[in-house]
């Protein structure tokens, strides 16, 4: 039972891990770029969450209305200012760019808000659980895995039944003929990214209310989320999920072995994973 | 024989100049216990592992297209060999920072087939993570003080050199002779036969590949031989701190972010750029120390600017000027008067 316990609590850990990953996923999808920065944006989530929260009083989730366009904002400003500028055949520009752009966020973050850990207050939702078949789930990962769920059918939806999902997948596809087609790409790399930050808010928010967080730690959430998009495979957002809930299994039942065991643990399923079926369990595109 | 009135040179006055300068420099600065302070001995002997680090990152990075953001993984392992070596195993210390590069060689080996699956972006965080693999590891080792690392004992510190000036410039020179062993190695590397595939290789892969160059093989060497180079270098630099824990051993900012940042602004892809690279970001770290994290923010637009503006760097800038070039690699043809 307790193993069990340990598989049902990691494949929910594992809704927050796709949480984490899906606006990799979207951005590698849509123009190939892998944002060294996401982690450190998924922090910047949870701070703004805890502005938003303190300023104003609102419960964290309630703070999402606010900190979901806000983000979004700062996605298409940042792609269209900055990151548009990097994109090319050469991968080293958007790579060292969203390194710089790491370090930058990390150390404004460490002078706004010190490297004093924080935590986003959901009241009675932080501790409520309930009971299923003998197993005690709390609500706040069972409510996040939901929400990861919602996400991606969501993501999922826009791709393939909107005008912008054909937009996405049109420059994807081809930047080019798109372009001759008469899509602005920049526009559109602009609003891939919005997206994707949109995601990080809602991801930044649920690690705030889930654990305590500072400024530091978004180096180890953009490994999460690396390693579940190659887990399930590149450009696949349910394979994304699935890696999500693979990492998120692995971790808890290496921290049931040995406490110290949890995040090596998720790191070597990643490596064997790798080892076993390098282009991950549902590839979509070839990298 | 002498009809043709072309010929093809290799070096060039320029060179020539900035080797008799760079003899001169060398002598000067191993004479440094006599004429330096001890603090800014510290602090050349900090350059010297930086400049290093960078040196190989820019043979990875540059030359062999490895973009690794995990360097940190070959700086910590070499720290700990020095540790566990001496401590466990009796070595003195010269003798386990050799074979710490020997051993930072072997377990490179695994790690390349298996990272070298991913490609581009997703190799540099793959990197990454074998990096976070290697903390969390050491950091089980109890040992070798768990999370909270250990010191390096007094006796084998003493064994060293027993008086501490004698040790002091002893710390020194193994830095200054790690740099010029590490920039002259990559320099004649670059000019072997090996060295041409892999600036091919740089140029156009497809085109190189066609002309029968192994990639996998000659960017797996690069890998290797970086690794050791690298974690022979993280044993230098922790057998000056004489402390070690993961977190400072596998610290993704110190051994890798910083490095990067050198070779970006220097001037990625030439043996110049990390020289360049690392007395600028020496000169800025000196001068805004004070500033405290608003240094690094500094140093990350600094990165980024260069990076768009001037991808070649301020070498790049400085040779498309000049036509310049101190590390003689290419050839060039000219006509005779």
């Amino acid at each position: 039972m307790d193993w069990l316990n340990a598989i049902v609590q990691g494949t929910l850990l594992g809704g927050l891990y796709a949480l984490f990953a899906a606006g990799l996923s979207l951005i590698f999808g849509v123009m190939r770029l892998v944002n060294i920065a996401h982690g450190d944006l998924i922090v910047l989530g949870a701070y703004l969450g805890l502005t938003v929260t303190t300023a104003t009083g609102l419960h964290p989730l309630m703070a999402l209305a606010i900190v979901v366009p806000a983000m979004a904002l700062i996605g298409y400003v940042l792609q269209r200012g900055l990151l548009n500028q990097t994109l090319g055949d050469d991968l080293l520009p958007p790579l060292l760019v969203t390194f710089g752009l790491s370090v930058i966020i990390q150390n404004a973050l460490l002078e706004g808000y010190t490297a004093d850990p924080q935590k986003l207050s959901a009241g009675g939702l932080e501790t409520a659980s309930f009971a299923v078949g003998g197993l005690t789930l709390g609500v706040l990962p069972a409510v996040t895995f939901a929400i990861a769920i919602a996400v991606i059918w969501g993501l999922q939806w826009v791709f393939y039944h909107t005008a912008l999902g054909r937009a996405f997948r049109a420059v994807s596809d081809n930047q080019d003929i798109a372009q001759l087609m008469g899509l602005n790409k920049r526009h559109i790399f602009g609003l891939a990214m919005a997206l994707a930050l949109a995601v990080t808010a809602v991801a930044g928010i649920l690690l705030g209310i889930r654990t305590s967080f500072d400024p530091s730690i978004g180096g180890g959430r953009l490994i999460f989320g690396f390693e579940a998009v190659i887990i399930g495979g590149l450009g696949n957002l349910w394979g994304t999920l699935a890696g999500g809930v693979i990492l998120g299994v692995a971790q808890t039942i290496g921290a049931k072995i040995d406490p110290g065991w949890q995040i090596l643990a998720g790191h070597i399923a990643f490596l064997i994973i790798l080892a076993v079926r390098p282009n991950g369990l549902f590839p979509r595109i070839s990298a | 024989m002498n009809t043709t009135p072309y010929s093809v040179t290799r070096s060039s006055q320029a060179a020539r100049i900035a080797a008799i300068l760079g003899a001169v420099t060398l002598v000067v600065l191993i004479a440094a216990p006599w004429w330096a302070g001890r603090a800014d001995m510290r602090l050349m002997g900090e350059l010297f592992l930086y400049l290093s680090l960078a040196t190989l990152w820019n043979l990875m990075a540059g030359y062999a297209g490895l973009v690794s953001v995990g360097q940190q993984a070959y700086v910590g392992f070499g720290g700990y060999m020095l540790f566990a070596l001496t401590m466990f195993g009796g070595l003195h210390p010269l003798a386990a920072i050799a074979l710490a590069g020997i051993l930072g060689a072997l377990i490179s080996i695994p790690v390349a087939v298996l990272i070298f699956r991913l490609r581009g972006a997703y190799f540099a965080i793959g990197t990454w993570v074998i990096a976070e693999v290697f903390r969390l590891g050491f950091a089980q080792v109890s040992a070798l003080g768990g999370g909270s690392g250990s010191s390096l004992p007094v006796a084998i510190v003493k064994s060293l050199a027993s008086k501490r000036a004698m040790r002091e410039s002893l710390s020194y020179w193994l830095a200054l002779g790690a740099a010029v062993l590490v920039i002259s190695a990559v320099y004649l590397f670059l000019r072997s036969r090996k060295g041409l595939a892999l600036t091919a290789i740089r140029d156009n892969e497809m085109a190189a590949s066609s002309l029968g160059i192994d990639i996998w093989r000659t960017k797996f060497i690069v890998y290797v031989v970086t690794s050791a180079f690298t974690a022979m270098i993280g044993a230098l630099i922790f057998l000056q701190k004489l402390r070690i824990s993961p977190d400072a051993a596998f610290s993704v900012n110190d051994w890798t972010a910083f490095v990067i940042f050198i070779v970006v602004i220097g001037g990625i892809g030439t043996i110049e750029g990390p020289i360049i690279g690392t007395l600028v970001f020496f000169l800025l770290r000196e001068t805004l120390a004070d500033l405290g994290t608003t240094y690094l923010i500094v140093l990350g637009v600094v990165a980024i600017v260069v990076m768009l503006k001037a991808p070649k760097g301020i070498w790049g800038l400085i040779r498309s000027r000049f036509e310049l070039q101190i590390f003689p690699l290419g050839y060039r043809v000219t006509k005779r008067n």
